[in-house]
């Protein structure tokens, strides 16, 4: 099956993405939970499809201070995964991670290196959870790379996973998760880009198409 | 200015003074700005790839989303709106690259592709580029003014600038 557009998958390979969403939003929750040393609960993720000229728009405004991170998916399954959160969002869970108390100053200041380190372990785990779940469910094997990370406009970090996306069809695929601790609601957005290849390695896998 | 259009991702768009054509965080891709100093016709198209001969699977006819097929749709466009092919001249933005890895795979290096795809195809047109602000490793917000041409590029954190 060649695909030139989401919109044209059926629902089961959606209702497969959004299996994997799930259970890998539950081991995300974990990890975090770990990570937090705090009780963390996620919701069902959201999959989504988006034309490229809403993409940019998927943070409220393509001028929004975002930070992504991207990891490089390696293995049976080669590709990308996009991490992306608003600022302030970070700065939040940064301060819970690293227990600081939450001053509205600080929140607007610049990260240090070790928070920076901090951001990319989370994204480092989230996604991990994403794929492991992926793994589980079709039988490949995925290891990741060292994530890299950018803080700049919503629009410009969406533009990578877009144009990937763009390869090969004119939609986006997105998942949302939102997970909380106590009363602190955290959203992120994941965004999947497997490689051109990929898609007939999962469907494969999946036994969808032929 | 009231006429004030945005062009989002793939998208690319011409009028006539007095308008403002916006584009909203570019990264990656390249934002190609034509204009016709007589006419005061001015056109931006924002394109995400390099070239629509490069890619396979390419079932789509979204002749905005590459840079050589975005070129030939946005001078159509103009002409239409009555702008004189002799006239225009070009200016560029965007192209940068958001995200670092240790090796130089293909994801990391569109940004620069895309620009040097546009560059390729608007010297193949024999069109002036007189100015840019390309590669970096930050997003640009642009805005292109009818009444003299101006590309006006924002940054978070590095200023603005016109060019």
């Amino acid at each position: 099956m060649k695909i030139s557009d989401f919109k044209q998958l059926d629902g089961f390979y959606l209702d497969v993405l959004r299996e994997v969403g799930n259970i890998g939003a539950g081991n995300a929750a974990t990890a975090l939970a770990k990570l937090m040393k705090k009780k963390v609960i996620m919701d069902v993720p959201n999959v989504k499809i988006m034309e490229f000229k809403e993409v940019s728009e998927l943070m409220e405004s393509a001028e929004k201070l975002v930070i992504g991170v991207l990891i490089k998916i390696l293995g049976d399954l080669p590709g990308y995964i996009l991490f992306i959160m608003e600022y302030k969002t970070a700065r939040l869970l940064v301060d819970i991670i690293m227990e600081i108390a939450q001053n509205p100053e600080v929140a607007s200041g610049e990260f240090s290196e070790l928070e920076i380190s901090a951001i990319k372990e989370v994204g480092n785990i989230v996604a991990g959870s994403y794929l492991s779940a992926l793994s589980t469910l079709t039988g490949l094997k995925v290891q990741t790379s060292i994530p890299s990370i950018a803080i700049d406009m919503a629009g410009a970090i969406l533009s990578v996973p877009a144009i990937e996306f763009g390869k090969v069809c004119d939609t986006v695929l997105y998942i949302e998760t939102k997970f909380s601790e106590g009363t602190t609601n955290i959203k992120g957005d994941f965004i999947l880009i497997p490689a051109l290849e990929s898609y007939e390695i999962i469907m494969k896998a999946l036994g969808v198409g032929n | 200015m009231d006429n004030t259009i945005k062009v989002g991702m793939a998208e690319l768009s011409a009028l006539n003074h007095p308008g403002v054509l916006v584009t909203i965080g570019l990264g990656s891709c390249v934002g190609i700005a034509l204009y016709d100093r007589e006419k005061k016709v001015i056109g931006l198209a924002h394109a995400m790839l390099p070239s629509s001969l490069q890619i396979k699977n390419n079932t789509n006819t979204n002749k905005g989303k590459f840079a050589d097929t975005a070129i030939l749709e946005l001078l159509d466009e103009m002409i239409r709106l009555g702008a004189s092919r002799k006239n225009i001249i070009a200016k560029l933005a965007g192209g940068a690259q958001m995200f670092t890895f240790n090796d130089s795979s293909d994801i990391i290096r569109i940004g620069e592709r895309n620009v040097i795809a546009a560059k390729e195809k608007l010297r193949e047109l024999n069109i002036e580029i007189i100015s840019e602000d390309t590669g970096g490793n930050y997003g640009r917000t642009i805005e292109f003014y009818s009444d003299d041409g101006r590309l006006v590029v924002k940054t978070l954190g590095l200023g603005t600038k016109e060019i």
